[in-house]
């Protein structure tokens, strides 16, 4: 356990630092509210290495940090709601054990958007939201490639240095 | 625990792709909000607002420039414009919320304009 804590706290620095670092170098293709999420290499590396109730308390401890050092309430409230979905998802595919880490990704970054979506629709109250589901999934779809592909890749070489279970 | 590609993921991902197509689709065609009038301005000024329920045929003339609006099956266009590029007669019929027509020669801009506008028009953070 105590291992475990100590691997926790190494993982929340790394998924804080991705933040920063996604904050210096802005990846910006002219679309507001489309962002890399790089630190969700570390939630998904989390998930499984770690497991599921680590990689909770991972994405929930990132989001909140993240959000009050670099965001305001509102991006937290974005990254929570996302955060929670995409994570809910990717522990439910990955429970079926068909799929490898990148197909889960894929889909937990479309499920990242789609909830940032739902609080969109509460907080903004305007149809027009609609409009920007196909860019957010579409988007969703290539970061969690992107995001997959690095997660999967770091997984399967050092994964096993991790296993603490 | 699987961890390399297999047949499984090529199953899930065309999946994937096929939803986000399907919802692209959904969205930008079948879900788009109809509008339901068309409002008019000549140079920034507000000229007139037309229902696109109604069949009718709009004349502007402002000196000496003549536009000719037809709305027809719910859709508008401009059916004749003494303007000397008639960009505005070659563009497609409008009917869906926010789209327009301009006619920028004779300033003539038509926007579709919809009932069921939101009392917000955007959030300022």
């Amino acid at each position: 356990m105590k291992k475990k804590t100590a691997y926790l706290g190494v993982m929340l620095a790394l998924a804080l630092i991705c933040s920063y670092v996604e904050v210096l170098i802005p990846f910006s293709i002219g679309i507001p509210g489309i962002k890399l999420g790089l630190a969700n290499i570390v939630i998904v590396f989390a998930l499984y290495s770690l497991g599921t109730k680590e990689a909770y308390i991972l994405s929930i401890a990132r989001v909140l940090i993240s959000g009050f050092m670099f965001g305001n309430v509102m991006a937290i409230a974005y990254s929570f709601a996302g955060g929670m979905l995409s994570l809910t998802v990717m522990y439910l595919l990955k429970k079926t054990d068909l799929l490898c880490p990148l197909s889960i990704s894929i889909a937990g970054g479309i499920a990242h958007n789609i909830g940032q979506i739902i609080i969109a629709t509460f907080l903004v109250s305007n149809y027009y939201v609609l409009y920007y589901v196909p860019v957010l999934m579409v988007a969703g779809f290539i970061t969690g490639t992107l995001i997959g592909i690095v997660a999967q890749e770091v997984f399967l070489r050092v994964g096993h240095l991790l296993r603490v279970r | 625990m699987k961890k390399r590609f297999g047949k499984n993921d090529v199953i899930f991902i065309s999946f994937l792709i096929l939803f986000c197509v399907g919802v692209c689709v959904a969205v930008y065609k079948g879900g788009a909000v109809e509008g339901s009038n068309i409002s008019i301005t000549i140079d920034g000024a507000e000229y007139g607002t037309y229902s696109l329920l109604e069949e009718q045929i709009i004349t502007i003339e402002q000196e000496g420039h003549i536009n000719i609006i037809e709305i027809k099956d719910g859709e508008a266009f401009m059916k004749e414009a003494s303007c000397p590029d008639q960009l505005c007669v070659d563009q497609n019929e409008i009917s869906f919320d926010k789209e327009s027509i301009i006619c920028l020669p004779n300033k003539v801009v038509i926007t579709v304009t919809s009932d069921m506008e939101s009392d917000l028009d955007g959030i300022v953070r």
